[in-house]
């Protein structure tokens, strides 16, 4: 059984500390959702685990099994067994979907004879229309198709653990259920382990988590079960937004998809 | 073979080099251009003809796929030209300009003395000249390919190409530029003449050797709704130029003009486009894509000029440079001129690194970060080498894009 440890984790963005010591142990199998309010530092968490370009780990440790990702540049992290499905998929032009996974399996010495075939299943399972397949990345995909690529492509890298950052962003309901269920499958299938980071809890229907907890102000703060996520939908974040005016009564994060007449 | 006497009175009528005077950096059009270093004396401009075909040219010809016509010129000779027998008894010509149809008139049609110096010095010094003449009317299906060689070691070589589309006419030219591993000045000077409702697709690969300085000129014409689509790839030489001037003269006319360029080591490659619409309801569409490793430089600047006439006018120009290392330089000056309202008009340039957030996405599946960069330097160039008018031709350009990738431009 595999195991992503986060310990003790502070980061600055611009010379700004954004987390404040982020301790987290996500293991094989596992879906754990780290949910919170807007500038908790969902994103920058996302960010610094992957490695992106602009921020500065000041402290702590990230291993997989043992391993040191930190020390790491982001493609080794990726070998190390880590992937992160982005919230915002940059467009790469003239560069293939194909080519970009042929090349990130034969960077990590698995077989990449077998991309095209299985893209073409796994788009199938997901829902990703085969034109879209020859299309460069991500380029005029919209939010949606854009979702599904990251999923479909989390299904053929089969990593040890993946980070979803806001994979509920910006697109429809069948999206979303077919993106969410595909991961659920993933953690039985190859054991995926999962950090879900999300706003809402409607990702969390089909990907059942395991772990709730909430992330403000750069830290853990809480710890739960499923019914963390129920009681956030209920109540908001107003409990852990210290520096702001308390929520109104209207839940300011609603689901803009839900009914109004609900 | 002698030239005939028409041409040997027009080029006594061309001023003796010495007394051409040299354009100074100063001047906007040859501003961070290496002009300055030109000097011809340094040159022995040929006057002998060179016989036979290269191996290198017979080689590329063959890799090239179906072929209509094809010429090989030599240091400035024409010495080999073949066309299919069908297309010859339409009325087609391809081979020496001097022994074609209307020779006399087609030289010149475009660019009597070209728009420079150099134009003026290929006009008193060219060789043999090649044409392609395609009747009103005729479509040529597969591709014309010209090969011009240079292998004379210290030659100042002035290549010529007419291209005449006639009325309603379609053909695609490919003109390769190529070397030997030689020092030589090479001043091409082509002239694209579209009439009314013709179809000109004509592909530029320059690919000379690393010591080779060239200042070429395109100057193109095109009448009543004709289409000019052409697209440049420069990547050889030590100073590379071209100069392009696109006159849409007639209504509905359209003027595609796109490059690429890759500069590696200390090469300058140097590109000034005129876009000038002179009549109503008339659309250019320029798109410009280079990167510049090692220490070479790169510099574009562009001209849409709208005349008071030309209303309905589309005119778009876009420039893109991919700034691979630190001591690489690129410079991209856009600039538009319009003196009607009735225009659509639009320029965009930018110079900066490979994005960083393309090699993250990439890299955070797993791509190693030199091979996320070079996935993404060769993808910038597909949006160009997609709408390559010899298709054949595009594989040979990645291929050489890769050479450069793999050598490592950035350091």
């Amino acid at each position: 059984m595999g195991e992503l440890r986060i310990q003790g984790l502070t980061a600055e963005v611009a010379g700004r500390q954004i987390l404040n010591g982020v301790d987290l142990v996500v293991k094989s199998g596992e879906v754990h959702a780290v949910m919170g309010p807007n500038g908790a530092g969902k994103s920058t968490l996302s960010h610094v685990l992957m490695g992106k370009p602009g921020y500065t780990v000041t402290g702590g440790s990230v291993t997989i099994d043992g391993v040191d990702l930190l020390a790491l540049p982001t493609y080794e992290r990726a070998k190390a067994g880590l992937f992160l499905a982005m919230q915002y998929p940059v467009e790469v032009p003239g560069v293939s979907l194909e080519e970009l996974l042929t090349e990130a399996l034969s960077a990590q010495g698995r077989d990449a004879s077998v991309v095209h075939t299985t893209v073409a299943a796994e788009a199938e399972r997901i829902g990703l229309a085969t034109r879209l397949l020859d299309r460069p990345v991500n380029v005029d995909l919209s939010g949606g198709e854009k979702k599904r690529n990251e999923t479909m492509q989390l299904a053929v890298l089969r990593p040890k653990f993946a980070i979803l950052d806001e994979l509920d962003s910006g697109l429809d309901v069948d999206a979303l259920r077919a993106c969410s269920r595909r991961v659920e499958a993933a953690t039985t299938e190859f054991d995926l382990g999962v950090l879900a980071i999300t706003h809402y809890s409607r990702l969390l229907e089909e990907l059942k988590p395991d772990v709730v907890h909430i992330l403000a102000q750069g830290r853990i703060v809480s710890s739960g079960g499923p019914e963390l996520a129920d009681e956030l939908e209920r109540t908001g974040y107003a409990e852990w937004v210290e520096d702001e005016a308390p929520a109104p009564a209207a839940d300011p994060f609603a689901d803009p998809f839900a009914d109004p007449f609900a | 073979m002698s030239s005939p006497q028409w041409l040997v009175d027009r080029r006594s009528a061309a001023v003796h080099t010495d007394q051409f005077a040299m354009p100074s950096s100063e001047e906007e059009v040859w501003r961070y251009s290496r002009v300055a270093d030109v000097d011809l004396n340094q040159w022995a401009t040929v006057s002998d003809r060179s016989e036979g075909v290269p191996a290198e040219a017979a080689a590329l010809l063959d890799s090239l796929g179906q072929l209509s016509g094809a010429v090989v010129v030599r240091n400035g000779s024409v010495v080999a030209a073949r066309l299919d027998e069908a297309l010859v008894a339409k009325g087609v010509y391809v081979g020496s300009l001097v022994d074609g149809p209307d020779a006399q008139t087609s030289l010149g049609v475009v660019a009597d003395g070209g728009p420079d110096v150099f134009g003026r010095l290929n006009d008193a010094n060219f060789l043999d000249g090649v044409l392609v003449h395609v009747p009103a009317g005729v479509t040529v299906e597969a591709p014309v390919a010209i090969i011009d060689w240079v292998d004379l070691d210290g030659a100042a070589v002035y290549p010529r190409l007419v291209v005449r589309v006639g009325a309603d006419a379609d053909v695609r030219v490919l003109d390769w530029h190529g070397s030997a591993d030689i020092a030589a000045f090479v001043s091409p000077l082509v002239e694209l003449d579209v009439d009314r409702a013709g179809r000109l697709s004509y592909g530029n690969v320059q690919m000379r050797g690393p010591g080779v300085w060239q200042i070429a000129s395109q100057v193109s014409r095109v009448l009543n709704d004709g289409t000019l689509n052409s697209s440049h790839a420069g990547l050889g030489c030590d100073y590379g130029r071209m100069r392009t001037d696109c006159e849409l003269l007639g209504r509905g006319a359209t003027g595609n003009l796109s490059a690429v360029y890759f500069g590696t080591d200390s090469q300058t490659l140097d590109f000034r486009t005129f876009q000038h619409h002179a009549a109503p309801d008339t659309n250019s569409n320029l798109l410009f894509k280079g990167a510049v490793g090692g220490h070479s430089r790169s510099i574009y600047t562009g001209l849409i000029r709208v005349e008071k006439d030309a209303r309905g006018t589309n005119a778009f120009q876009t420039n893109r440079n991919l700034k691979l290392s630190d001591t690489a330089w690129a410079e991209s000056v856009p600039n538009l001129e319009i003196e009607t309202n009735d225009v659509k008009c639009s320029h965009a340039s930018t110079v900066g690194p490979v994005d960083e957030e393309q090699v993250f996405y990439l890299e955070s599946r797993g791509v190693p970060t030199e091979i996320a960069e070079r996935l993404i330097v060769a993808g910038f160039f597909d949006e160009v080498l997609e709408e390559f008018p010899v298709a054949a031709a595009v594989p040979l350009i990645a291929a050489a894009i890769d050479e450069r990738l793999d050598a490592g431009v950035n350091s």
